[in-house]
């Protein structure tokens, strides 16, 4: 599972059609606030921060990447009680980050992609908390066990549901 | 410039967006009024999502219903022969309780207590999630166009589930009582302990403010204390899992709630609760000792002499009145008889209650000697009470004097105020008329 580091050149870009591009998303937002009541667990997962991740590693364009978490995670703090932006600033860097990532390191393989998942996750994680507390002054606490918990489960979730999307990926 | 700009787009344009948020995180947070700056994105945004979650949890609620009622009926008969015996039983149960509850009622209004009762419930059905550990809210399928409201409590049959975050004219945001930015008033039902509530990253509860002197044992009730004047009094919130010693002299008491916060399907609204006294049932008037009287076989049903202006309906206050009587003219609400704090047992109520003596009566007479069997007789079926304080009070006489009565009677949760060895008053109060 090494991640290799690979040229310009050999790293294909992808596009997505219209309806991928909006209704993917539409539906992770969907899912994440129908499934945790009937499944509780799946509250630890993240699913549009997993779709951010996703789009913005395979578009492999910076801008193209943060507006796209921007957009996700402004969606997802309407649908909140904290303040609209939270998400919105976690998801922007997340989107912008991924999308560099990409652009320079293959992560086509599950084993990059379990690694890289779990690092955004904590990157979202510490940039939400960041601003939450440092700007917002709500008063959340970090748990450890459960951020470590959370970002193996978001990851190994992540790994399949990359296979899936990439089903709806269309070669540039 | 250009040339930098150029060459440092993409960190450019991350820049600018990151500042623009942050420049709205900032207007929100100075505005502090959130809810209304950003009601009209939020409204947008519930709006185009919740018309799907609603589809889903119909479409969920069909198939489920459909599968269960009609197709999965294994073991229903058995279950249905368990249920009826199960009814029969709480039957009889129900009997009691009537009972309990209408004794419970004429005395808390002999003592003018004021409660809040739960006029309108609005059952509702929760139909999506904020989807985050970091924000624990649900929203339910009825907003401000069926009168639902800011801060109303939501409850279920098990306990508290939250509050009305945001109603919108179709749904409502409902912020859970374990996220980490909600607090209930609470109380331990046993200690009369209070604290507040409140949720852990984990999304437990724990009760905060509580001394670390205090005696805490796991296994005992969290009851909401209505202090927070959203949440009425008395409502389950859980039981104690687990105490430990906390930061600054303080407790830290797990609590489990009694409502499975973590499968919600059905939760009821509070819309609307009254402030009032309770009104006791029964038609005619009925004196407290004669309800006693009625439970316990020791105590006379009536006195046998009512010898003069000191009839033993004095010793209730504003309840027993004999026509013609002046013992038993109403005193002014809370002159001699502080209210009670706390959810008290219809039998520490009525322990104060015979203690009162009549106003303008100070002398003794025989009725108070069934009063002192009564309340004897009832010490001894009472419960234990956690306030050792009560105890002795409990098993004696009223003392003529008004004053001393009143320091009886009042709340059990300071124990200091009766039983202070800088206070002799309190002592009095035990004395025997004898």
């Amino acid at each position: 599972m090494p991640i290799t580091y690979t040229s310009g050149e050999q790293i294909e870009v992808y596009r997505f059609s219209i309806p991928v591009t909006v209704g993917v998303p539409l539906l992770a937002l969907l899912l994440q606030g129908f499934l945790p009541i009937r499944f509780p667990l799946f509250a630890y997962l993240d699913l549009p921060l997993l779709v951010t991740i996703f789009f913005a590693m395979a578009r492999r364009n910076p801008v193209s990447g943060l507006f796209t978490g921007a957009a996700i995670g402004l969606v997802q703090d309407m649908l909140g009680h904290h303040p609209i932006g939270l998400y919105g600033i976690a998801k922007t860097v997340v989107g912008y980050g991924a999308s560099s990532l990409g652009a320079k390191l293959d992560v086509e393989n599950a084993g990059a992609r379990f690694l890289v998942t779990m690092g955004f996750y904590l990157i979202h994680a510490a940039v939400y908390f960041t601003v939450a507390r440092g700007m917002v002054n709500l008063t959340l606490d970090w748990s450890w066990p459960r951020g470590i918990l959370a970002g193996l489960a978001n990851a190994i979730v992540g790994v399949a549901l990359y296979f899936v999307l990439d089903k709806f990926k269309q070669r540039t | 410039m250009e040339s930098f700009l150029g060459r440092y787009r993409n960190l450019t344009i991350l820049v600018g967006v990151l500042f623009l948020q942050v420049l709205g995180l900032a207007v929100q947070v100075k505005r502090s009024g959130d809810a209304e700056n950003t009601r009209l994105i939020r409204v947008w945004a519930v709006r185009a999502i919740t018309p799907f979650e609603r589809a889903l949890v119909w479409g969920q609620n069909g198939t489920s219903d459909l599968w269960h009622n009609y197709f999965f009926l294994r073991g229903v008969r058995a279950e249905n022969r368990r249920l009826n015996k199960e009814i029969e039983e709480m039957r009889l149960q129900e009997v009691r309780m009537k009972e309990d509850a209408a004794q419970a009622q004429r005395l808390q209004s002999l003592l003018a207590f004021k409660e809040q009762f739960i006029v309108k419930p609005l059952a509702a059905q929760v139909i999506g999630s904020s989807g985050s550990d970091l924000s624990r809210s649900v929203y339910i399928d009825k907003g401000s166009d069926e009168g639902v409201a800011q801060d109303m409590a939501v409850i279920t049959a098990g306990g508290i589930v939250g509050k009305v975050l945001h109603a919108y004219p179709s749904t409502s945001l409902v912020l859970m009582i374990n996220d980490q930015s909600s607090g209930v008033g609470a109380m331990l039902e046993k200690s009369r302990l209070q604290g507040v509530v409140r949720g852990t990253p984990n999304g437990e509860l724990v009760m905060e403010r509580v001394m670390s002197d205090e005696q805490v044992s796991p296994g005992e009730t969290v009851l909401s204390s209505g202090g927070d004047q959203i949440f009425p009094k008395g409502l389950p919130l859980g039981t104690v899992s687990k105490v430990s010693p906390g930061r600054e002299m303080f407790l830290n008491i797990h609590v489990k709630p009694a409502a499975d916060l973590s499968r919600i399907e059905e939760v009821l609204v509070v819309t609307e609760k009254q402030e009032r006294a309770p009104v006791a049932e029964s038609g005619g008037r009925v004196r407290a000792a004669d309800i006693l009287a009625q439970r316990l076989p020791s105590v006379p049903e009536k006195p046998a002499v009512v010898a003069g202006p000191s009839a033993p309906a004095a010793n209730v206050p504003g309840g027993a009145a004999e026509p013609g009587s002046t013992a038993g003219v109403k005193p002014p609400p809370n002159a001699a008889v502080k209210p009670l704090t706390g959810t008290a047992t219809s039998v520490d109520v009525l322990k104060k209650v015979v203690q009162k003596p009549a106003p303008g009566n100070p002398g003794t007479n025989n009725a108070s000697s069934s009063s002192s069997e009564s309340s004897a007789a009832l010490s001894s079926t009472a419960k234990a009470s956690s306030n050792p304080a009560t105890k002795p009070a409990a098993e004696t006489v009223p003392k003529a004097s008004p004053e001393p009565a009143a320091s009886a009677s009042r709340p059990a949760a300071p124990p200091k105020s009766s039983n202070s060895p800088s206070n002799p008053k309190p002592a009095a109060t035990e004395d025997s008329p004898h």
